[in-house]
């Protein structure tokens, strides 16, 4: 029984370790890319559109939608990023109906980079927006005294967001290991769907909560003093 | 220990590198195709609204065009019945003339017709007169009309006047040739006989008469010598009767007739 599928070492050289984590998430890039890439070839502008176009072009938008229901303007600019974020961590989880198949976001070492990713771009598109200043700035906002609690708050939610990504996939299928192993038939079926709605909502989670942050930042240079007319909902 | 930070540091890596092809062969062609399918149907839906302003101004221009017809087509109708009522106009007179000129026509017939009429009245009247007299006089007299007829000649010739005595006087004086007695019928002997007798005896001539008809004296005697005549018949009857009867048919026409029927009636 394995807690992560960094356990599992398909190769090791020195530091260097490739492990079932690092070739799944490449196995589930070229799926994502090669799918992508062979829908996209071919895309129609006209009326009539391939079944596999309208699936891409509803994800697409439904990412753009959920983005801009969160308050972001322009969602096209953090389209890469956010809906990257969840149609990686979708696919991995979904992926648990493969058996054999380790997602690679039961791993910590997997959330954790991705958490890690949310907490550089989120000051990134702060800075990209507001400039560096403007954004450290906001630390200390309102007062001094809330800079050491803001900068806590930025470590505990990165911290919150790989604990929650992780606990949830790797006890999804340590339940599913373990009812394997006492009730072989009928009830670990039904812990997979239970899974894969898990995963689904997991990686909206992620995504959406990565997606709050964004806004959080930018929404704080809007209500700050130098804009105050700019805080409408 | 649950994190391989070499792990996370390949995932970190994996991540940035998915978000780039992902954005390479994901997001933008998708958008992209997006965006210009969004950028046709609005083009189509402006050359739509241009088509249909373009048809708003081809419905107007039409309706435009459906009135100035109407229009020309109500000036038209009115030339067409100012021109109708001037040509009825036209020929109302024209038929009011022929009419006209028809009665004129008939009027001028039936004067012709009053005149044949009456030449036709007088002719029988004659004939009609002249067989009453003679009936008559045969019937009352116990006389023959030609007798009767002889014998006021013989009495006209004993009454003449002293101008026309002489001058008959002067006619027998120098006469050379017969002297002519005509009469409508054939006198008897006896008359011939008293005629004769009774030219001896005023005009004192033995000139032979010559006894000869003629139809125009009608029941009268004629005598004429050199130029010179005595006649008595009843043609002058017959002239004054005629003039009468002219005068009485004439009275009738004078008044102008209100209508052809009453002109008709007075034929």
């Amino acid at each position: 029984m394995h807690l992560s599928p960094d356990q599992i070492v398909f190769w090791h050289y020195g530091w260097l370790t490739l492990n079932a984590t690092i070739v799944y998430t490449w196995a589930l890039m070229l799926l994502l890319v090669i799918g992508s890439r062979l829908v996209t070839r071919k895309l129609s502008t006209g009326q009539h559109r391939s079944r596999w176009q309208n699936v891409l072009e509803i994800i697409v938008v439904g990412i753009q939608q959920q983005i801009a229901e969160v308050g972001l303007p322009q969602p096209a600019r953090y389209l890469g990023f956010l809906g990257t974020l969840f149609l990686f961590i979708a696919v991995a989880n979904l992926g648990t109906m493969i058996p054999g198949y380790e997602p690679p976001t039961s791993s910590l070492s997997t959330t954790t980079a991705l958490a890690l990713c949310v907490f550089v771009a989120v000051p990134l598109f702060g800075i990209r927006d507001r400039g560096v200043a403007a954004y450290l700035k906001s630390y200390a906002q309102p007062t001094i005294i809330m800079l050491p609690f803001n900068i806590i708050s930025e470590l505990s939610r990165t911290l919150a967001l790989a604990a929650r990504l992780f606990g949830n996939m790797m006890s999804g299928v340590m339940i599913l290991g373990i009812l394997l192993t006492v009730t072989p038939f009928v009830f670990p079926v039904l812990m997979t769907v239970l899974g894969l709605l898990t995963g689904m909502v997991q990686a909206y989670i992620f995504s959406i909560l990565a997606a709050v942050y964004i806004a959080a930042v930018l929404r704080t240079r809007d209500i700050s003093p130098a804009n105050p007319a700019a805080d409408s909902p | 220990m649950l994190i391989d930070w070499f792990t996370v540091a390949a995932q970190v890596l994996n991540f940035l590198i998915l978000v780039w092809l992902m954005k390479r062969f994901l997001y933008q062609p998708v958008l992209d195709a997006i965006d210009a399918r969004e950028q046709r149907i609005a083009r189509e839906l402006a050359g739509a609204a241009a088509k249909q302003a373009e048809a708003g101004k081809e419905r107007d221009a039409f309706r435009q065009r459906n009135e100035a017809f109407e229009q020309q087509r109500e000036a038209m109708l009115g030339k067409v019945a100012t021109e109708a009522a001037s040509e009825r106009q036209r020929l109302l007179d024209e038929a009011r003339a022929a009419a006209d000129a028809l009665l004129a026509s008939r009027r001028q017939k039936l004067r012709s017709e009053v005149a044949n009429l009456n030449q036709a009245i007088q002719k029988q009247t004659r004939h009609e007169v002249f067989a009453v007299a003679r009936k008559t006089l045969a019937e009352l007299a116990s006389v023959s009309m030609e007798a009767s007829a002889t014998a006021e000649f013989i009495r006209r010739l004993h009454r003449l006047n002293e101008g026309d005595k002489s001058r008959l006087d002067n006619a027998f004086a120098s006469a050379t040739e017969s002297v002519r007695v005509r009469s409508a019928f054939e006198l008897p002997e006896a008359q011939r006989v008293a005629i004769q007798q009774a030219v001896h005896q005023l005009f004192a001539s033995d000139l032979p008469l010559h006894f000869d008809t003629a139809d125009q004296l009608i029941g009268g005697i004629e005598l004429s010598v050199n130029g010179q005549r005595m006649a008595w018949n009843i043609d002058a009857y017959l002239s004054a009767l005629e003039d009468e009867v002219s005068q009485l048919l004439r009275g009738n026409d004078k008044p102008p007739p209100p209508g052809p029927l009453d002109g008709a009636a007075a034929a």
